[in-house]
Formats: C-alpha cells, structure tokens, sequence
C-alpha cells in the first residue's frame, strides 16, 4: 500500500473509532481510550530505536516527562506573564498565550527532539546493555533537575486547568482523544514509512551487525542520531497533551517507570521488526492494563506486563507478529511491496 | 593530475586488548597495486592488526599511514567512517553480511561511501557479472546462502565500496578447501581488475601464496619473517616449522 493510502486508510479507522465512542456516549471511554492511544504512539517511539536499531532505550519516562515538562513552562509562562515580562511585550504576549495544545505538541515535539539528539550525542557509542544504563541514568538526571526546578511546580508538581469546552468537539477529553488519534497516526505513518525506506535498511544493519555496517561506510553514528531524534521527538509529542489529560503533574508521575516498561514490553511482546508489532501489543497490553484498573487495581499492571513479558519472551520471543508470520507462512520476502 | 598511489604503511605499532598486548612493534608496508598476504595461525595478531587499521582498534605506539590516489593520511585520528570514505574496504573475518537483508540490499549496502555512490550501477552490474551467483539470488535473504555463496557476497559487498586499497580477513574461515581455492582466485581477478592494493590476513599459506606478491609471517604479534617473494616464503624454515612441524 503506498503511503498517502495508508494515511487515508488509518485516518478512516481513527475517525470510525471516535465516533464510535461518541456514540456509545460514556466520556469514560474516551479517558481509557486516551491512555491505550498515548502507549501506541510510546511504544511505536522506542520501537525506531529499540526495535529497527537494537538500542534498548530505558529513558522512555524521561522523554515522555519532556513533553509533560514543556506544556507545563509554557502554561506557566502563559499564567504569569504579567511579572515575567516587561511591560511593553505583556499585550503581544496576551495574544499569543496561552498557546493552544497542538501548539504546545509541536514545541515537546521540538524540545524531546535536541534532547534526543543530545542523548544520542553522548551515548549512542556505547552499545548493548551499557547504552540502556546510560539512558536510564539520564532520565534520573532529568528527573532530579525538574524536581528542583521551582518554576514548573518542583517536586509540589503543577496544576494546569483545562477549559470546559471546545468548539467543534465539546467536551475537552474528545478534544484531547482526537489529538492524540492524530498522533498514533503520525507516529505509524512515520515508524512504516522508515521501514520501507533506506533508513530503515540502514537501521537493520546497525541492528544486525554494526562493525559490518561500520565496515561498508553505513553511516551508523548519523543513522542512529536520526532514529534517537525521530523517537525522543514522538515520545514528547506523547507527553504534551498529559497536563491537561491528568490535571495536575507531579514529577514522579511524569516520570513513571510504568512509561519506560511499558513502552519496552509492548513492542516486545507486538513484535519489534515491524510497524505492526507496536501497534498489536500496546492494543492489547494496554487494553488489558485499563480493564484490570477497573476490575482490579492498577497496582496490578505492571504484575500484568511482567508476566505476559516473561511468556512471550519464551513462547514467541519475536512476538506476535512473529507467531502470525510463523503460522500463516509470511516471510519477510513474500511480504515485501 | 593526481597520481595513483595506493599504499598502506605500518609503522612500528603496538596494541593492546586491555593488559593483554597483541601487537608489538609491527611494521609492514603495502606497496602500491602489491598483494601482501600475513600470514599466521590463530591468535597471532592478524586481525587485531587489520582493525588498527580500519580504526577499531587504536594502536598504543606507532603509525598507520595510508596514500590513497597519492595523499597520505595519518589513520591515527580518523573514525572507521572516515577511513572507509578514504578508500579502504575491510572484507571481514567470518564475512559479517547483513544476514536479513536481501543480495541486492547488501550489495547496495556497501555503497553508502558518498564517493561510491555514484558508481552504483556499474559496480553492481560488475559484481552480478563477475559473480553470476549472487544475481541469480539476489533476492534471496544472505543469511540463507551457502557459506561460498556468503565468502562471494561479502567480497563484492566491499568492492561497492569502490575502494582503492582491499583489506581481507581470513576469507578462508568456513570453507571447504574448494570454495578456498575460488575464493582465493576471485580476489585475484578482482585485484587485477580495479588495479587493486590487497592486504588479506590468511592461515591457509599454500592456497594464499598462489596470488600473493610477499607476505609476512606474524607469530604472537610479531613480524617474525618478510618473504619479499612468494618462493622466499615456500621455501622459509619458519613456515615449515609452523605449518608442517618439520
């Protein structure tokens, strides 16, 4: 399928799934549905460094919290203008602020991206287990620098109030749901679109052997700066909307490990080599960990991904789309376009 | 109008993995469109010595110059990137392909030098020639050919490159004594055919002395003989002590 197709095809699914819960008419749907989306386009991220290029990234909670981080400066900026700025730019400044969401997804988009690129810039040569502890390690740097940052709220968090009301969708958590409908389709678009391309080529070697890549002149130190970037960008993108979703931040939910986890075990147990794989297990992981937090506990989440980790890394340790490319006999050759 | 100038200069270098020394004052020189084969069984120092050169490994002591097209370089400080965009292609001991990738994407692979990149088509249109082979299956996943099949496709793979200089690491791991003999003789006519310099780190001493120039026999990384001709090297004590145990 060329690509603006499969932009069509996937606009059509994220359209028909929203006015399906319109329909149904429980906002409940759509608070749930907003948390399954959000690990869709978290765990399509990690995958463009995870899953094409092998870079196992534990720092997924440190991009996210970016994208959570610059709604909330920029919200901040907006609610305090009066002091902050000098008084002939506090008029043009009232006009501008407070920015509107897409806007403020673009800028995580841009932030989460230079820090991506700067993480990359410092740990991309290391390899193996040693490139996920350094990526972690950031991610603590980053959170213990937010926490004693008292302008966006330090370890007191933040409260940032979202409207009542849209136009066009009405209720603020169908505003916040097509969002980030938007986003998964950006995010698969974007995750399909490198695989197919030679980026993608030039991600599967670094993933199957580096020095042999290193060896053939493949630029591998660029390769994996633009996978760093592209993914640090999505999962800030991710983050952004999270402030007006929750309502009120504090940096050790920003920085959940459950985000770092999650987007790790979801493309393992989907399937890392393809867009799908991401796709399959957040779906699936997701859905079940929304169900068990109402049914159960959500203590019993991350009980939950543990356990179907340590089972497909057993049974099917290419994942689901492994299983289905094993049962149904489709090879990467028979699949190719 | 540059003169065309292909040599690789060791100069007196020492590596080390860690506290473990691997190389001790090696030098050896690769004279322009000469193939020099090193010779020496396992643990010796031999690839050790072609990553100091493709800038895997940083030697502790000593240089490692190469005259491309004439211009010299000092490796010391260029990154394996920098190095290949030079010119200098690395066929890699136990051949190292992209094993998911199909023939053709390999083959392309190997062109990412910016250099090489304009000479796509008729490099792949060379090697599908020159290895009929691998246009048949090009295709095919590398990681399911033969072994003969993978020595061909890893040989041709660096030849996209467009290098100047050839770097090949013990091409005969994996393979029967016939698939040796043809791999031998491939590098030959390819070395002929881009007026190639070759430098291939080999323990299989009968097959490598049929297309080599020199050599020089490295033991527990030190040059222990320099053969300046392939019948210095046939009839060396040395070789027959390691090689036959007479």
């Amino acid at each position: 399928m060329r690509t603006p197709a499969f932009i069509l095809v996937l606009t059509a699914v994220a359209a028909a799934l929203y006015f399906t819960f319109n329909f149904v008419g429980n906002d409940y749907l759509f608070f749930a549905g907003y948390v399954v989306l959000q690990y869709i386009v978290l765990a399509t991220a990690w995958n463009i460094l995870g899953g094409y290029c092998g870079y196992v990234n534990f720092g997924s909670a440190g991009f996210f919290a970016i994208g959570v981080y610059t709604t909330i400066f920029f919200y901040t900026v907006g609610q305090k203008i009066d002091t902050l700025m000098p008084d002939w730019l506090i008029a043009p400044m009232k006009l501008i602020f407070p920015l509107p969401l897409p806007v403020l997804i673009v800028l995580a988009g841009l932030v989460a991206g230079i820090v991506g690129l700067g993480m990359g810039y410092l740990t991309l040569r290391l390899r193996g287990v040693f490139f996920a502890i350094a990526t972690l390690a950031l991610t603590v740097v980053m959170e213990t620098f937010i926490v004693n940052w008292s302008f966006v709220g330090g370890s007191r968090g933040a409260y940032v109030i979202p409207p009542n009301e849209v136009p066009i969708f009405g209720n603020y958590i169908h505003f916040l749901f097509a969002l980030m409908l938007l986003l998964v389709v950006i995010a698969l678009t974007s995750a399909r679109l490198i695989e197919r391309s030679w980026l993608g080529v030039g991600f599967a070697t670094i993933r199957d052997d580096e020095l042999a890549a290193e060896a053939s002149g493949v630029p591998t130190l660029r390769l994996k700066l633009v996978a760093t970037v592209v993914s640090g960008a999505l999962m800030g993108m991710a983050g952004a909307p999270f402030p007006y979703y929750i309502g009120y931040v504090e940096p050790a939910s920003a920085f959940n490990l459950s985000y770092a986890v999650n987007s790790i075990a979801m493309p393992m147990i989907g399937g890392t080599t393809s867009w799908v794989g991401p796709l399959v297990g957040a779906l699936l992981l997701g859905t079940l960990q929304q169900v068990a937090t109402v049914t159960i506990s959500s203590a019993v989440n991350l009980l939950i991904v543990g356990l179907l980790l340590i089972f497909f890394v057993i049974i099917a340790p290419r994942g689901i789309v492994g299983l289905y490319q094993d049962w149904f006999g489709k090879s990467r050759k028979g699949a190719k376009p | 109008m540059a003169n065309s100038t292909n040599s690789i200069t060791v100069d007196g270098i020492d590596a080390a993995y860690g506290a473990v020394r691997v190389l001790e004052n090696v030098s050896l020189r690769v004279g322009s469109g000469e193939t020099v084969v090193l010779l020496g069984t396992n643990g010796n120092g031999k690839s050790t010595l072609m990553k100091c050169i493709m800038g895997w490994v940083r030697p502790t002591k000593g240089k490692v110059i190469a005259e491309i097209d004439g211009e010299k370089h000092d490796l010391a400080g260029l990154t394996t990137e920098q190095i290949v965009d030079l010119g200098i292609a690395l066929v890699p001991e136990g051949r190292r392909l992209f094993p998911r990738q199909t023939v053709e994407e390999n083959l392309l692979l190997g062109a990412s030098r910016p250099k090489a990149r304009a000479h796509i088509k008729t490099n792949l249109d060379f090697c599908f020639e020159t290895f009929p082979r691998l246009a048949e299956r090009k295709g095919q996943l590398a990681g399911s050919m033969s072994g003969g099949e993978q020595q061909m496709l890893a040989l041709a793979r660096a030849l996209m490159l467009n290098p100047r200089i050839l770097l090949v690491d013990e091409p005969s791991v994996g393979l029967s004594p016939l698939l040796v003999a043809r791999t031998i003789d491939a590098i030959g006519q390819l070395k002929t055919h881009f007026n190639l310099t070759v430098l291939m780190a080999e323990q299989n001493f009968t097959q490598a002395l049929r297309i080599a120039d020199r050599g020089y026999v490295i033991v527990h990384g030190k040059i222990e003989f320099e053969g300046n001709s392939a019948d210095e090297l046939n009839n060396n004590d040395l070789i027959r002590q390691f090689y036959l145990g007479m």
